[in-house]
């Protein structure tokens, strides 16, 4: 496949962006999205150009690096896929493919398509785990059942890769989803009880010093989520805060 | 210098114990004035820097990633062993302790794989207590399944993403100490360089990787927990900014590299497809419990299938050599790694590969869904369930235990593993060598320590599956917390430690130039075409199959490479910004060296151990035939390499391994 890209490239946090178009030529459809920016980037250096900056490193769609926005989408047209997991497959020779980093006021642009994501960090910092002491001297494990239900559901929360793809993806820069997922893994086991009321307040409140919009519940956040983290966890963060506030 | 472990003496179910009553204690008022530097935040070191902190020790940890969830222990699937006999099937501490170093080929330390064995019932605890979820049977409590070379149900597992719920757990953990102003976490930062001040490891040089900045950071200890080197081979199944740099920098400063050529080839990985390919990617061994690997019996089958005549589903049972079963019938599909993966390369190697580049076997599910579907029928009560309807139900079942993996395969190949059978092939995937540690995980230079895959001690040859997490986890909440405390007990009176030091100025200066050197280099050819020339090399000549005269060879042309990089490498842009290249960079050229070592390491072990097969020594006849040969005799040591400028000229120390509860036995799973 021959393709034409047109990426955002920008020096630094304080320098402007502009968009700037590339050409690759034989592009295989078995490539990864990323694998394609490879070969981008080799023939930039090639020629003594600075290559594309972007986020990546497992290449298996679980550390939630990866972040670009493609053709208007956050990782890109296929579903249920993070950017490194997205196949050149999904695109058709002679294509222009648009490349943006993820955009939010709370994800500034570093160089390129890397963003700082570390506002997240901070969310998790405000409450983001249980206070248990790690020297080991806890008691079995074994010793407090928790339902088959209960924990698949709180898997199902857990397995959020902090990407921000439901951040960018969102007309309010909500971060909902994100926290709404965390606050739920604790929320649905026995264990995250015991501080519920302060993590939920606690989390809510460095999501809004932080700079992300509101949930106005149009769920593309759901749609745009690589691992399928479903709104309801946003209603279970909801109920939580509001519990924590009578 | 001579190698001391510092095993303590005493039953080896008692020396933990024993040495933990008699170790110096830190009063928690002075560890407020102790700092402690950890790199790296994936298992290892995001437990151990909570842990740390947890204790009231200063911590600093550093982590190239922007998050230290994105540590590359992230994308661990499987599972992590532990000792609890749940399953009531008979497991103790002495039997994971015998699985592993059995499991290890008898190349590792006894007393730490003992220590791994009794604190792993712990960690599961302890994770728990963390919000770690687990999965559960219905009764509520958690379950386990079984994992390759062994035959008890000790695996712990959330899904097939139990690496990242471990590692979200001590991430967790972390931010706590962050939030408590215990832990100051250094995201997109790079370790470039210890700093040894009278002997002692006393702080590192790092850069900024924003803004480019090189610091330095002073501690009263160092850990290193950057994780394994895997990626000396270009293609692996680790992350691409896994590196050896850390390890490679304090190995240049003192610290002895042990066993550098033991390498896991993993068996269930996709197979490469083109020369683009940037990573392998593993389909997680559990697989194995449920899926029949085979191949084709017959040539002119392979041949069909390769031309697309025939399908693999077309092959009836007896067209196909289920080998694996066919020559380990006690363990079958379930046999360590190291043996699944020769088999595999054997029957590729012999022509029975089959897909376009002839390197896949198939790993099938059709017995399995079947199995499964009639159990449904049965338990739904369904009389005379249909096929289509036994393969609904089957399918489910299959989904539910591992639908990610077969969800992740389809997106990648582009088929349906329910329908067709997954093809695999071995990858390079774990690294058991790594820098040399005595018992209390401290490396050659005093204060510096290394834990996870960072160091060598507790998998010998052969890494059994869901031993890695074990361990990584064991260093870091359990172990290191105790030794790092008998070291800083002698550092209360010393004060901070300044950065204003020669050894500091030196250290940054040389860091310095080394980046200057690439960004004005001006060469012709990219980092990545050197890396991949290494890769290559390293492949096949230093790969799963090995012999005297490749390895001569691998060491002379990976010399030829470094040179060629050192003139030739092109690094665009410059020092101070944002650079991935220059990040590249860096960590191809400690690659280089480590490449070169690993050939030589591996030149030097004139036996064939784990994964790693020496054509030169296999069993020629008996019921073994054909098998890898050890030689106890000769190689019962773990060789631990001292710089001496070229890696050429690295110096052999020798740590004989005693085995006092062990006995050494043929490795044997048919
Ligand atoms: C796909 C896959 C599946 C696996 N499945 C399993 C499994 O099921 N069970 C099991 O037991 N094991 C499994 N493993 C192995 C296991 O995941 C790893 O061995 C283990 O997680 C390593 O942990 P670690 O903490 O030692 O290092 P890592 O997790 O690799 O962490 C390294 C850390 O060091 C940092 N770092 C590196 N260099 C520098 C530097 N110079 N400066 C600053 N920071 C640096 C990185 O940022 C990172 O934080 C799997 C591995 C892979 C790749
Ligand atoms: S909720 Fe989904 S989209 Fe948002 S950070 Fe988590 S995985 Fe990414
Ligand atoms: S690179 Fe890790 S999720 Fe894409």
């Amino acid at each position: 496949m021959n393709l034409t890209l047109k990426i955002w490239r920008q020096k630094d946090a304080s320098s402007k962006g502009q968009m700037v178009d590339y050409k690759v030529t034989e592009i295989s459809e078995h490539m990864s999205f990323l694998e394609m920016m490879d070969v981008l980037n080799e023939q930039l250096v090639n020629s003594d150009e600075e290559p594309v900056a972007f986020d990546h490193d497992c290449r298996e769609g679980i550390c939630g690096m990866c972040s670009m926005y493609i053709n208007g989408e956050a990782h890109g047209p296929d579903r249920g896929v993070t950017t490194c997991q997205l196949h050149m497959r999904m695109f058709k020779d002679g294509d222009t493919i648009t490349i943006e980093p993820f955009r939010a006021a709370a994800f500034p642009v570093i160089k390129d398509l890397v963003v700082d994501r570390s506002s997240f960090d901070r969310i998790q910092h405000a409450g983001g785990y249980i206070s248990v002491n790690t020297s080991g001297n806890t008691q079995d494990a074994n010793s407090i059942p928790i339902s088959k239900h209960a924990a698949d559901t709180a898997m199902d929360a857990a397995t959020c890769i902090g990407c921000g793809a439901c951040v960018a993806t969102c007309k309010n820069s909500s971060a909902m989803l994100f926290v709404g997922a965390k606050v739920s893994q604790y929320a649905l086991l026995p264990q995250g009880q015991v501080e519920a009321a302060d993590r939920v307040r606690n989390m809510v409140a460095q999501m809004d010093l932080e700079g992300f919009g509101n949930c106005t519940n149009t769920g593309a956040c759901e749609v745009e989520c690589p691992k399928g983290i479903s709104l309801e966890n946003i209603a279970r963060m909801n109920r939580e805060l509001m519990k924590a506030s009578v | 210098m001579a190698l001391n472990s510092k095993v303590p003496k005493g039953p080896i179910k008692d020396k933990w114990t024993d040495y933990k009553n008699h170790i110096n204690l830190v009063n928690p008022a002075n560890k407020r004035h102790i700092d402690v530097i950890v790199v790296g935040t994936g298992l290892a070191g995001g437990s151990a820097s909570a842990t740390l902190a947890e204790l009231g020790y200063n911590v600093k940890a550093f982590a190239y990633q922007d998050s230290p969830r994105r540590a590359h222990s992230i994308a661990a699937q499987g599972g992590i062993n532990a000792a609890k006999n749940y399953q009531g099937d008979g497991d103790s501490t002495y039997r994971l302790f015998y699985d592993t170093v059995k499991g290890g080929d008898y190349r590792s330390r006894e007393a730490n794989v003992y220590r791994l064995a009794e604190v792993s019932a712990n960690i599961i605890d302890q994770c728990v207590a963390q919000g770690v979820p687990f999965a559960r049977d219905y009764g509520g409590l958690l379950d386990n399944r079984s994992f390759g070379g062994v035959l008890v149900s000790r695996t712990f597992y959330a899904k097939g993403q139990t690496g990242q719920q471990l590692l979200l757990g001590a991430y967790s953990a972390m931010n706590r100490q962050i939030a408590r102003g215990k832990i100051e976490m250094f995201n997109r930062h790079e370790m470039l360089d210890v700093v040894v001040v009278d002997g002692k490891a006393r702080g590192i040089i790092a850069r900024d990787l924003i803004t480019g900045e090189i610091e330095r950071h002073a501690a009263h200890a160092v850990v290193i927990a950057s994780g394994g080197y895997g990626n000396v081979y270009f293609l692996s199944t680790n992350a691409m900014g896994s590196n050896v740099t850390a390890s490679w920098k304090i190995h240049k400063k003192g610290a002895y590299f042990a066993n550098p050529c033991y390498t896991q080839i993993h068996p269930t990985c996709i197979p490469r497809s083109g020369d683009y390919q940037s990573k392998l990617t593993l389909m997680s061994e559990s697989l194995r419990n449920d899926g029949r690997i085979w191949v084709p019996k017959k040539m002119e089958d392979v041949m069909a299938i390769r031309e697309g005549r025939k399908k693999p589903t077309d092959l009836s049972e007896e067209e196909r050599d289920y080998y694996l079963e066919r020559r380990y019938p006690a363990f079958g599909n379930l046999v360590p790694r190291d043996v699944a993966s020769r088999a595999a390369k054997e029957r590729c190697d012999a022509g029975f590969g089959v897909n376009a580049t002839g390197e896949a076997v198939y790993l099938d599910f059709k017995s399995a869904i079947t199995r499964y579907g009639k159990e449904q029928a049965k338990i739904h009560n369904i009389e005379n369930a249909s096929d289509a309807k036994i393969y609904e139900l089957g399918q489910k079942i299959v989904e539910a235990k591992y639908g990610n993996l077969f969800q992740m395969y389809e997106k990648i190949v582009d088929q349906d593993p329910y329908k067709t059978p997954m093809m695999i092939y071995p990858a390079v995937h774990y690294t058991m060598g790594g820098i040399w540690v005595d018992y209390n995980l401290m490396t050659t230079i005093p204060g510096c320590y290394a834990i996870g895959e960072a160091n060598f001690s507790d998998h010998g040859a052969n890494r059994l599956g869901a031993s890695a997490l074990m361990q990584g986890l064991a260093d870091g909440y359990f172990v290191l917390p105790y030794t790092i405390g008998d070291y800083l007990a002698n550092d209360i009176r010393t004060g901070k430690i300044s950065t204003e030091t020669p050894e500091f100025e030196a250290a940054e200066k040389e860091v310095s130039e080394r980046i200057n050197f690439f960004v004005n280099n001006k060469g012709t050819k990219s980092v990545d075409y050197f890396h991949k020339k290494l890769g290559k090399v390293m492949w096949d000549k230093a790969g799963m199959s090995r012999n005297g005269t490749g390895l001569k060879e691998a060491m002379e042309e990976i010399k030829a490479i470094r040179e060629e990089f050192w003139k030739e490498v092109s690094v665009p842009g410059t020092a101070s910004e944002m650079n991935p290249e220059l990040e590249k960079a860096g960590r191809v050229a400690d690659f280089l060296e480590l490449g070169e070592l690993f050939a030589k390491d591996a030149l030097m072990r004139e036996e064939s151990c784990g994964g790693h097969f020496r054509e030169e020594s296999a069993e020629l006849d008996g019921p073994q035939k054909g098998e890898a040969k050890r030689d106890d005799e000769n190689f019962a040591f773990v060789a631990a390499w001292e710089y001496k400028g070229e890696p050429a000229d690295a110096v052999l120390h020798k740590e004989e391994l005693e085995f006092n509860d062990i006995e050494l036995k043929q490795r044997s799973y048919k």
